[in-house]
């Protein structure tokens, strides 16, 4: 029986074809997705990352609902120009606790991913509500409704609930206290911001939006962008030190 | 009155469906009573609404219909099911010019900023997954269900399985496209580039797309032919593995069931990976091989001719579905995915060529004696020029995939450009050329209303083409050259800004492009309109007009 008769099988039978489909579909994302999850390679140890403040937490999903990804990376590669253009090249450990990955896959805008202190808060007001007032070839679309919308900080422990049982290292601590901490970070005169940067290496406490009362859109996608980039230490960190 | 001659019955599947229709219902009010936010309030409330109509709708065809359900075969001959593949043609043709429109302002946004009129729901971020939803999944889901469905009932010789389940399938679908795209404006997304629909929506595509894969597996259980055609084996891959694809990328944990909010369970590079090997294999199985399925039967139908090669096809089928699943890391070269799975991701988009260009010659071959034919019929010949595209953009594709060259096109526009002949030029013809022959054949018209208007569109749509992917040609390497170029004292020479002035001139070229693509689509609707509406009727043979005794 010929490789051509034998071939008859599937030709003949619609659950066998259905079956001869799921095999040979399924091999190449067994290979190339599960070692993923266990090799320890794939994400190396590196100090300083940790899980998002609530108020960056709050200003990520900002980032998401708008489409941000659709035109700036989050994902510096190791080229000679993209290194002194952004900065260190992004690390696996760098986006472990993304929940989805914000890599992008277009730079119609600039990688964004060591954005965090590289502007003040003034520029990432002014170029948010519009872009054009601060760099005039831009094509951004222009945000100034983000000022004028509050966020709702009676919610955002229940999303850092959800975020830890997807595998993202939350605290009771800082479960507990999200609300709190939410205000804490956009006002410098809260009484509760030494208690909240206990909780959050690294993170910075200002009025982002430079407005009182409880924090805006504004502030909190901007409490994000300040911090991107900036949690692994690059002239501590040791590349060699993960080589195996 | 003459008595019916069989009592009058709901069908186990009519009031089951309008049971559990009548329960959605229910449910959805109490969702949009309970919501969090707006957007989960406003599409319970849709989905309340639906629900209804749906169960008015079962009640009503029921109370219409004559007592027997339509017969599987009249005189021998098998009485096809028509209805559903009508309606998803329209919405095909409907779907189609909204998303390329969306597509003109998202372009026209890039060269004009102003555009984006500093709303939330007018601004670039949420528009763009919109137009990709709208004609991937909008305009190419439903050529994709309708082609399917009338392809699997004329080559098993067998009417489609499932009374009410085809209309499930096809109305269920676009009511996922309605929330999915309602959604985008109001800001509901996972922001998984073309898995942006949130949790609730996936659960409804999962139920639907099951009903899809059942109705089309049980038409060919049930088939007439011995063998299974060519074309159903490529449709049966795109059905199963978009099944998986969907619930490997996309599960996710909803902060309430009273809210749209969700986050998926997998985390950075896992995600990443996810992602892309769901991305990729959207383009695979949903953009190609469900595509290759219908070259496998309009390009031989309309040219008159058998397929070049059977060996072929089945070489063809099981090296792309095999080697495609393997090209996802290839979206991630040179990031923090590992190296061996970017390098095994580029060796396997290398070699995915090959068979690629197979399929491409097991179609261009099939015109052999018949070549004559694109001279006269330039539905074929937009068959035959979307093979082409087909053949180039699966050259470029392996080629970008290549590290050093993808170091240079990532994150640019060539990676646009890229994509686009694939779509307007193998998809967007491939799809127009499968409606200019099933809207003559299922409305039972003689032919097209006009052949001179198919040519209008397909010369205005061509130079469309030709225009948007030589602009994004030039602007992306520009842009990936302008990156990386240096001064004499080994400075970076240009700023971020520099690149982005660039490339202005190309913008305006592509919104061009993509206005005339949008004009042929315009010309085609009122062509297909007026095939359905003064087209001539195509005489039956008279023992079809027999009514069943």
């Amino acid at each position: 029986m010929s490789f051509w008769t034998r071939h008859q099988i599937f030709e003949k039978n619609s659950i066998i074809l259905v079956v001869g489909i799921l095999l040979v579909i399924a091999i190449g994302g067994l290979v190339e997705i599960t070692p993923l999850f266990y090799l320890k390679s794939t994400i190396e140890a590196v100090d300083g990352v940790r899980p998002y403040t609530p108020l960056e937490l709050a200003g990520r999903n900002i980032y998401v609902r708008e489409g941000c990804y659709l035109c700036h990376s989050q994902m510096i590669r190791p080229l000679r120009d993209e290194v002194e253009r952004y900065g260190h090249f992004s690390l696996a450990a760098e986006s472990m606790y993304d929940h989805p990955f914000q890599w992008g896959s277009k730079r119609t805008g600039p990688d964004l991913a060591r954005v965090g202190a590289k502007y003040s808060d003034d520029w990432h007001v002014t170029h948010l509500t519009n872009p054009r007032a601060i760099v005039p070839q831009s094509v951004m679309p222009g945000y100034p409704f983000l000022g004028k919308t509050e966020v709702d900080p009676d919610t955002i422990a229940d999303h850092m609930r959800t975020l830890r049982t997807v595998g993202v290292p939350y605290t009771d601590d800082q479960i507990a206290s999200a609300g709190a901490d939410l205000k804490a970070q956009a006002d410098p005169d809260n009484s509760g911001s030494d208690a909240f940067s206990k909780r959050y290496a690294k993170a910075v406490v200002r009025n982002f939006d430079g407005k009182a009362g409880t924090p805006t859109e504004m502030d909190a996608l901007i409490a994000y962008l300040q911090m991107l980039g900036t949690l692994v230490d690059f002239k501590i960190y040791n590349e060699k030190a993960n080589l195996r | 009155m003459s008595q019916p001659s069989i009592s009058k019955s709901m069908t186990s599947g009519e009031s089951g469906l309008a049971a559990l229709f009548a329960v959605t219902a229910f449910l959805c009010v109490i969702a949009s009573a309970k919501a969090l936010d707006a957007p989960f309030a406003f599409h319970a409330a849709i989905g309340a609404a639906a629900s209804l109509a749906a169960v008015f709708v079962i009640v009503n065809r029921y109370f219409d219909r004559p007592a027997a359900l339509p017969p599987a075969e009249i005189n021998g001959r098998p009485n096809y099911n028509m209805g559903p593949i009508k309606f998803s043609s329209v919405m095909a043709m409907f779907w189609g010019i909204a998303g390329f429109l969306v597509g003109l302002i998202i372009a026209s946004q890039l060269a004009w900023p102003a555009l984006n009129f500093d709303l939330p729901w007018t601004s670039f971020g949420r528009l763009r997954p919109l137009h990709t939803s709208a004609v991937i999944f909008a305009f190419g889901g439903n050529v994709l269900i309708a082609t399917s469905f009338y392809v699997v009932q004329k080559s098993c010789r067998v009417r489609l399985a499932g009374d009410l389940a085809p209309w499930f399938v096809v109305v269920g679908y676009n009511f996922f496209i309605l929330i999915a795209g309602t959604g985008y404006l109001l800001g509901v997304t996972q922001s998984k580039e073309y898995a942006e629909p949130e949790w609730y929506a996936d659960l409804w595509l999962t139920i639907v797309w099951v009903a899809y894969l059942l109705v089309f597996l049980a038409t060919i259980i049930k088939r007439k032919e011995p063998h299974i055609f060519v074309a159903n084996w490529f449709y049966l891959a795109f059905i199963v593995t978009i099944a998986v694809l969907h619930l490997g990328n996309n599960p996710a944990l909803p902060v309430s069931v009273f809210g749209s909010k969700s986050y998926v369970a997998w985390g950075g590079i896992q995600d990443a990976m996810f992602q892309w090997w769901y991305g990729h294999n959207a383009v695979g199985f949903f953009l190609t091989a469900g595509f290759l399925a219908i070259m496998y039967y309009f390009i031989p139908k309309r040219a008159e001719r058998p397929i070049y090669s059977y060996r072929l096809s089945i070489i063809h089928f099981w090296a792309l579905i095999f080697l495609y699943i393997w090209a996802g890391p290839h979206h991630l070269h040179y990031t923090a995915l590992p190296d061996w799975t970017q390098t095994l991701g580029m060796t396997f988009s290398i070699m995915l060529w090959m068979p690629s260009w197979g399929g491409m010659i097991n179609g261009l071959m099939t015109l052999s004696g018949a070549w004559d034919k694109l001279r006269t019929d330039p539905v074929l010949r937009m068959l035959v020029v979307s093979v082409a595209f087909y053949g180039m953009s699966t050259f470029e594709g392996p080629m970008m995939s290549i590290k050093v060259v993808n170091s240079l096109s990532h994150y640019t526009d060539w990676t646009i450009g890229h994509v686009h002949s694939g779509a307007l030029g193998w998809v967007g013809f491939v799809s127009f050329g499968a409606l200019y022959c099933l809207v003559p054949w299922i409305w039972n018209r003689k032919g097209l209303y006009s052949l001179k208007l198919v040519n209008w569109h397909f010369w205005i749509a061509t130079l469309g083409i030709v225009l948007y992917i030589s602009a994004m040609w030039v602007s992306g390497i520009l842009q990936g050259l302008m990156w990386r170029a240096y001064t004499s004292l080994g400075f970076l020479e240009y700023s971020f800004i520099e690149t982005v002035e660039a490339m202005h001139p190309f913008y305006i070229i592509r919104a061009a492009g993509g206005g005339l693509f949008l004009i042929g689509a315009l010309i085609m609707a009122y062509n297909l309109w007026m095939t359905v509406r003064v087209g001539e009727a195509e005489v039956q043979m008279p023992v079809a007009l027999q009514p069943a005794e």
